[in-house]
């Protein structure tokens, strides 16, 4: 797939910010007044910053309300949904704790749930896709999840839990990465299954329909190099997991140190979280590439 | 659910406007749809009598070939060096006083200093007869570098060809095999055809190197080794032969088979026995005597001999045995040269066996034939065939044509319910045609039609000196029967003043400096030549096209022309027709648009021209002009009395057909009609066309002959015999010693293989293809933006052998040889291709600044053209002559004779093919970058 | 509307036959055309004259080289258009409700002015059936040319696709595959019409029909007696059979 710079940012970015949300929500950390302010300004704009990306790759942004409307059968919808609902519910929740000084925590628990399921609804946007076997398996909701908890827990000062999310999310890329290479060969999609063909010999692409590019070729097929997909990887996962990890389990006396040690923490997570998802669309492999002889 | 309504009924336009397609020379029918005076949207006529309805990829891209930005605008006058693409725009009348100025002395003086030549010109009849006014002898069309070979194989033989000339029975055939065919002429009517036999469950076996489009869905492919076909078509015909799988019942009555050959030493040595009417003789079985093969009633006996003062003489089909019978045509002698195992050859020949004799068909038509015999039944053998470049556009072509010719006769599938059938105007036996003209005659018309087919020696074109009369050197000891010209002979022979200097060039659609010629570079080369003087050594240049092509950069005055929705033209039965087996038919185009740009039609514009200049046969005694522009001469024209450019509508209340007075309200009946006449041959009338009364009856009446012409199909070709003869010494008229031998081995009366000269192409092992694109016609499709997109890029296909022999990947870029030259190309693999044969689409490699494309576009980048390699000369033998790269008998360009070496190749520094040649200079500008062409709201 | 129908009342579609596909590309541009006149906003093209042509198309044509156990390769042209599946996800994807699926007859289409160009509907597609136009910004997609299988403007006989109207081979086909006895239905029964991609559960409506076998002559030919049993060994016995033989005639 294109690994198209909106989405990856809205990816990473509302994953994070949704994950703060939900940290938020259930009072972690329980502040209030300026402080509140400006955590819940860091939540909202890594959320909505993150939402308004993603319009930047639509034909007709001005129609995006739109997208609200089909919530029964449309994972992007339910996100939209889902994502309307958390940020007003938190946002209710954040006046009580900006101004009033107060955490309403059933409002907070509600607001904490739906800001992980439009987590969850954004991951499922993905993993519904059968046409990219590298998405279509239970880890990459997981993955998501695991993300979005892990950056919220970084950046939301959960010390003593952020390092076993960031494990966690760790684990589970690895494991993403592990089975995700074997999906497409899994899916039993082939040129010969694609065309028909199959059962009458070895099929190949021979000529294609047109000679330049076009849209499907645009956006759907995008060739990483192995040796530089394994790069990127190792990359990903220092910056995203290790490099945190070491971190926030750097014993620091001192406010400061310990705060710009998170800052650190949190800042390598959201690179390395960023190359992750970049790699998560760039090796994606769509199976309508097989009608041009590619993966 | 509340879905969304829409309207399913809407308008689809203003008004339709039927036309013809100018896309290729199929010449379909098209609905053009207008919505507020414009072209939205084309279609194919469901009444038009070439393509029902349908539409190839062209031709519904016709509207993108309307608005291309590469149109011309005006008339242009060169202010750069030749070559350059700087012009100055003029106005017509400069134009055309600049035109006459060149040319009206020439046709007072010299008129075969005015060389005329055109391409695919859709109309011959007219730009004939223009030259043929004017006085020149050097007129011809392309002919003689597309596919002569097929139109003469098949005219000699059986007085009608494959190209366009005739067709499968579609509706009937049980087998079809076809040789060597990417698209033709006939397209959209193959593919309909095809798919006809398809959806039948019927067989199709296709022989081919290369297995793409036709050959692709055909069940059985055959990957012969190209220009072996003569050797594989004869090897059918031995086996049949020898299992006697021959239609002899036909042989005896329809063709020369039983035609006694003369064997007495002399010079009337293998000509035909002819009664003092001229006629040939046959063995009669009723009376054992020889008699006129047409005397009624006469049975004419296959085997019977002659003998006459002591000499015995046999008929044709005795010859034939004794050449095709014998062992070097055996599958097994051949299989190897052909790349076909000799089984499948015989497996072939037994299918083809089983379908004509185990399957043949009946109809019951009652017809009558030329001898005033009665039958009550059609018998049709359902084999059919065609072919057109793969066999026509190799050196041996002619006599491989013949060959295949003569296996359709010898099955009896020629005019049969199943088999091969003929298109008005054909059948025509050569007798009918004219043979060539080329007297020169200061002022006066040529004495007769420029082309033609020669009976023999007296009819060359040479002059008393034996020099050639016509500049491409046609109709000469070289290329005795060079029926169509050597248009790709032209400008060499020009530029090298052989075998005399001209003064002006004029051409009409030839995209001669780029992909029309072979040796792309020497041509550039030729038209930018200059002598001691520094003027250029062809003084001239006036070109006519409608596009900014690469050849408008080498002219110096451009007559801009208009698009075919944008004015007349006629597609007549005096040319190339639209004609099917049953039906005589013929179109035109009309202005469906006004042109938005200082053009004018080029027909038009010769006729401006010839009024100029006063030329005979376009003034009356007064010298006033006759026709005012083409439609003007479409309608008043007559040929003969009755007989104009158009057959339907004639007479003065437009209710005659084929003969008949001017009708002057003609057009609009055509208009109304959907562009065409149709006038169906009715039924009887409809197979054994050369040798049914009915159908003669009926060909006299439309005006196709002016008597009944039935005639014999000449398995044995006396005319060439002819020319054998005076290469054994006899006639006045001798051939030069160096051609002597050539003409007595390669004018073979009956059709034989021979190997293609390969002399200087030691090591050069691989042969090397060009294939038509179905969607892209020559260079035209480039400009078209819907087209492009398909077609942008060409690489050379090579098979999975010479990849590997090669360490070539897809993508990978390699070096090809000939010769003559070399390019650096990129590659692609193909599975489904004769091992030792590469191959590419033609036409697509463009020079940067041509068409309107941006020079960084692809078809100038990556694109590349075969014709770097091919030379209009042979390689050099070291006997200081330099032979030419054509068929030794018709002349036809030699296209697909050439031969390669590849290697491996770094990619060029720019990634770009090789060789590059600087861009020209748009005379036009470049295209705009976006599009969303919708006329309608 | 994002919700596919339970069931639609017809299954219009196309019946693609690739032993008769020539791969002419008529259909492409002949689809093109017409829909660039008609249905929504016009197919647009990007570059047109220039270093990098793109364009909108709502059906292309592929082909491939398929490599038999033994036999020589073989060349299959395949066209390839939306297959207006039952089971469509490009539609119960869709967030803005833009695409659907017609309850009438089972056509998929989108509603331009609803499309927010999100492109979803496109990854959820396995056969790259949609298209974005880069000029209009919405998706475009065959719409079994719906504005003239209907269309009272048009004779009868041309309310059928564009693209199925122009095939030059014949080997597109159009009908209600819903109904068995329809021609498309017993042809897909006749000539084992298949799925693309069935394990994606799509559904298609469309079929293809697959190539017959190739390259049999030898098999199924006696290339000796009685075909091909020679009349005579000997040039001079040919001769005799030839006198023998006209006798009977
Ligand atoms: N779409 C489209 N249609 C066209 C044209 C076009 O440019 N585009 N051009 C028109 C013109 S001018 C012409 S002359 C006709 C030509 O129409 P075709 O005769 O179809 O011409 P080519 O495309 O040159 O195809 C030649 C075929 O012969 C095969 N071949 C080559 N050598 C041999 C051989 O030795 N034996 C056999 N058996 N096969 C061989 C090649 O592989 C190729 O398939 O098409 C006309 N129609
Ligand atoms: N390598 C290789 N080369 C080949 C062949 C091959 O098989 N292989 N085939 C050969 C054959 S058979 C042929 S016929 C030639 C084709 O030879 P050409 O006839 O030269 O082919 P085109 O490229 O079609 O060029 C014709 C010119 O006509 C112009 N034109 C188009 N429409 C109009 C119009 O309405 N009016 C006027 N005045 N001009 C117009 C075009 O812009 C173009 O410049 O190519 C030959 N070249
Ligand atoms: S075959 Fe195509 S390009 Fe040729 S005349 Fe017919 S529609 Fe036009
Ligand atoms: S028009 Fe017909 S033959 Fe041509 S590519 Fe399309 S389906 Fe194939
Ligand atoms: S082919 Fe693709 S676009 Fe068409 S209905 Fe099926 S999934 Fe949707
Ligand atoms: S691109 Fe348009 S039709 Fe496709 S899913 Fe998005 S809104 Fe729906
Ligand atoms: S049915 Fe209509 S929209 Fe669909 S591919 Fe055919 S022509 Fe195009
Ligand atoms: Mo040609």
């Amino acid at each position: 797939m294109h690994p198209a710079p909106s989405v990856i940012i809205f990816t990473t970015l509302s994953g994070l910010g949704f994950g703060l949300l939900f940290f938020l929500g259930l009072g972690q950390p329980a502040v209030t007044g300026f402080v509140a302010f400006v955590f819940y300004a860091i939540a909202y704009a890594l959320a909505v910053g993150g939402l308004l990306a993603s319009t930047f790759h639509l034909g007709h942004p001005e129609r995006a309300w739109k997208a609200f409307t089909q919530w029964k059968s449309s994972w992007l919808s339910r996100e939209g949904v889902c994502a309307v609902v958390a940020l007003l519910v938190m946002g209710l929740y954040a006046l009580g704790a900006v101004f009033m000084g107060s955490h309403w925590s059933l409002l907070g628990w509600i607001g904490a749930l739906f800001s992980l399921a439009t987590v969850f609804t954004t991951s499922m946007i993905y993993t519904q896709l059968k046409t990219i076997p590298r998405w279509n398996m239970e880890l990459t909701p997981a993955m998501f999840l695991s993300f979005s908890l892990a950056g919220g827990a970084l950046l939301s000062g959960a010390e003593a839990l952020a390092p076993w999310l960031l494990a966690i999310a760790g684990a589970i890329q690895l494991a993403y990465w592990a089975k995700g290479d074997g999906a497409f060969a899994r899916s039993g999609t082939t040129l010969g299954t694609a065309t028909g063909l199959g059962v009458r010999g070895d099929v190949r692409a021979f000529e294609p329909p047109h000679t330049g590019t076009n849209y499907l070729l645009r956006e759907f097929v995008h060739v990483v190099g192995r040796k530089h997909a394994q790069k990127l990887r190792m990359i990903a996962f220092a910056l995203a997991f290790v490099l945190p990890l070491l971190l926030i389990l750097i014993p620091a006396s001192g406010v400061v140190i310990k705060h710009f040690l998170v800052l650190l923490a949190v800042a390598s997570h959201l690179a390395g979280a960023m190359v992750s998802r970049w790699l998560f669309f760039a090796q994606a492999e769509h199976v309508v590439g097989l009608y041009y002889g590619k993966r | 659910m509340n879905q969304p309504v829409i309207d399913t009924s809407p308008k689809v336009s203003d008004e339709v406007r039927k036309t013809t397609c100018y896309m290729c020379a199929c010449r379909c029918g098209i609905n053009v749809h207008m919505k507020d005076g414009k072209v939205a949207y084309i279609e194919g006529n469901r009444d038009h009598p070439v393509n029902k309805g349908v539409l190839c990829a062209k031709g519904s891209a016709g509207i993108m070939q309307v608005n291309a930005p590469s149109r011309l605008r005006k008339p242009l006058r060169r202010v750069g060096p030749r070559g350059s693409g700087e012009f100055r725009e003029i106005e017509w009348d400069e134009a055309i006083s600049t035109a006459v100025g060149w040319m009206h002395e020439l046709h007072e003086t010299a008129p075969q200093k005015l060389a005329f030549f055109t391409g695919r010109d859709q109309s011959q009849s007219f730009t004939s007869f223009w030259a043929q006014n004017f006085g020149t002898p050097n007129y011809a069309a392309h002919g003689g570098f597309c596919s002569v070979n097929m139109a003469a194989g098949g005219i000699y033989t059986m007085g009608g060809a494959f190209w366009e000339f005739g067709q499968p029975d579609w509706d009937h055939t049980k087998l079809f095999m076809l040789f060597g065919v990417a698209e033709d002429h006939d397209s959209n009517p193959i593919k309909m055809g095809i798919g006809k036999i398809k959806a039948r469950g019927a067989r199709v076996i296709g022989v081919n190197p290369i297995r793409s489009g036709y050959n692709a869905v055909a069940d059985d492919w055959v990957g012969i080794t190209p220009g072996t076909d003569g050797l594989f078509i004869l090897s059918l015909i031995h086996v049949l032969m020898k299992a006697g799988k021959i239609e002899l019942d036909y042989l005896s009555r329809y063709t020369n088979a039983p035609v006694l050959v003369n064997a007495a030493e002399g010079p009337e040595k293998g000509l035909f026995l002819r009664d003092a009417d001229g006629k040939p003789l046959v063995i009669d079985r009723a009376t054992g005597e020889p008699t006129a093969f047409d005397k009624p009633g006469v049975r004419p006996d296959l085997s019977a001999t002659y003998d006459k003062d002591g000499v015995t003489h046999r008929p044709v089909f005795h010859l034939m045995a004794e050449k095709y019978l014998s062992d070097e045509h055996a599958p097994e002698a051949v299989a190897e040269r052909c790349g076909i195992p000799a089984e499948r050859i015989r497996a072939i020949a037994a299918e083809i066996a089983r379908v004509a004799f185990d399957e043949a068909i009946e109809l019951d038509h009652e017809w009558t034939d030329f001898r005033g015999e009665k039958h009550s039944k059609m018998i049709g053998r359902p084999v059919s065939f065609h072919s057109m470049r793969g066999v026509s556009a190799h050196a041996n072509g002619f006599q491989t044509c013949r060959a295949l010719h003569v296996l359709q006769i010898l099955l009896g599938s020629v005019e049969v319910p199943g088999g091969f059938r003929f298109k008005p105007p054909y059948p025509k036996p050569v007798e009918a045609h004219p043979t060539p003209h080329g007297d020169r005659r200061p002022g006066r018309p040529l004495n007769g039609p420029h082309l033609g087919f020669p009976r023999g020696p007296d009819d060359l074109l040479l002059d008393d000196d034996n020099n050639p009369i016509r500049i491409d050197k046609a109709f000469t000891w070289e290329n005795p029967m060079s029926a169509h010209g050597l248009m790709h002979m032209v400008i060499s022979n020009a530029a090298a003043g052989d075998p005399y200097k001209i003064d002006t060039l004029f051409m009409y659609m030839a995209n001669m400096s780029w992909n029309s010629s072979m040796n792309t570079k020497g041509v550039m080369e030729m038209l930018t030549a200059k002598d001691d003087d520094g003027n250029y050594i062809i003084p001239n240049i006036i070109y006519s096209d409608a596009y900014s092509s690469e050849m408008v950069a080498y002219a110096d005055l451009i007559l801009p022309d208009t698009t075919y929705l944008e004015r007349h033209d006629c597609i007549s039965l005096l040319d190339r027709p639209i004609c099917e087996a049953d039906a005589a038919a013929d179109a035109i185009r009309w202005p469906v648009i006004e042109p938005d740009r200082d053009v004018r039609g080029f027909q038009s514009v010769l006729i401006e021209l010839a009024n100029r200049m006063s030329l005979p046969g376009f003034v009356d005694e007064d010298g006033n002009p006759k026709w005012k522009d083409y439609a003007d001469y479409i309608v008043n024209h007559e040929r003969r009395a009755g007989i104009g450019p158009l057959a339907g509508f004639r007479g003065e209340n437009g209710d005659k057909e084929g003969r008949g007075e001017v009708n002057p309200d003609q057009l609009d009946r055509y208009i109304e009609n959907g562009g065409f006449y149709v006038a169906h041959i009715p039924e009887g009338a409809d197979y054994y066309k050369p040798w049914n009364t009915a159908y003669q009856d009926w060909a006299v009446g439309m005006g196709i002959y002016d008597s009944p012409q039935p005639y014999l199909f000449q398995l044995y070709s006396e005319p060439m015999r002819k020319f054998q003869l005076a290469a054994e010494g006899h006639g006045d008229r001798q051939p030069p010693e160096h051609l002597r031998q050539r003409i007595k081995d390669k004018m073979d009366p009956l059709p034989i293989w021979y190997e293609t000269d390969q002399q200087g192409n030691e090591g050069f092992t691989v042969n090397a293809l060009t294939q038509r694109p179905m969607a892209m016609y020559h260079s035209w499709g480039t400009q078209n933006a819907w087209l492009r997109q398909l077609h942008g890029r060409n690489p050379l296909y090579v098979p999975t052998k010479l990849m590997r022999e090669h360490g070539l990947k897809d993508g990978d870029w390699a070096k090809v040889t000939s010769p003559h030259g070399e390019i650096t190309v990129p590659v692609m693999e193909m599975a489904a291709l004769n091992d030792n044969t590469v191959w590419t689409w033609n036409a697509i490699g463009k020079r940067k600044g041509a068409w309107a494309l941006q020079e960084d576009a692809p078809e100038a980048t990556k694109g590349f053209l075969l014709n770097h390699l091919i030379h209009e000369l042979l390689p050099s033998k070291g006997d200081g002559m330099r032979w030419a790269n054509s068929d030794p008998i018709t002349g036809q360009a030699a296209w697909f004779d050439l031969k390669v070496k590849i290697e491996k190749a770094a990619a060029p520094a720019d990634v770009e093919s090789q060789p590059e040649f600087g861009p020209i200079k748009s005379p036009v500008g470049t295209g705009p970058k976006d599009l969303a062409w919708k006329v309608g709201k | 509307m994002t919700q596919l129908p339970q069931s639609t009342e017809r299954k219009m579609g196309l019946v693609i036959d690739l032993d008769t596909c020539v791969g002419c590309h008529a259909c492409v541009i002949s689809c093109k055309g017409w829909n660039t006149e008609n249905y929504g906003a016009p197919l647009s093209d990007q570059d047109a004259y220039g270093g990098n042509p793109s364009g909108t198309f709502l059906n292309r044509v592929h082909s491939y080289e398929v490599q038999p156990a033994d036999g020589h390769a073989q060349l299959i042209h395949f066209p390839k258009s939306c297959l207006h599946c039952e089971d469509a996800p490009c539609v119960t994807v869709c967030p803005t409700g833009a695409s659907y699926k017609r309850v009438e007859d089972g056509i998929v289409l989108v509603n331009e002015s609803d499309c927010i160009g999100c492109g979803l509907c496109a990854w959820s597609c396995p056969y790259g059936a949609r298209e974005l136009d880069m000029a209009e910004g919405v998706m475009k997609k065959c719409t079994l040319c719906v504005d003239r299988i209907y269309n009272e403007n048009l004779p009868e006989v041309d309310r059928v696709p564009s693209c199925v109207r122009t095939c030059p081979a014949g080997a597109r086909h159009f009908g209600d595959l819903g109904d068995p006895d329809s021609d498309v239905s017993k042809l897909v029964a006749e000539r084992d019409g298949m799925d693309l991609m069935p394990e994606m559960g799509t559904k298609p409506v469309n079929k293809y029909l697959p190539p017959r076998p190739k390259d049999t002559v030898e098999d199924q030919i006696d290339i000796l007696a009685p075909l091909l049993a020679p009349v005579a060994e000997e040039p001079k016995g040919f001769l005799g059979w030839l006198d023998k033989t006209l006798e009977k005639i």
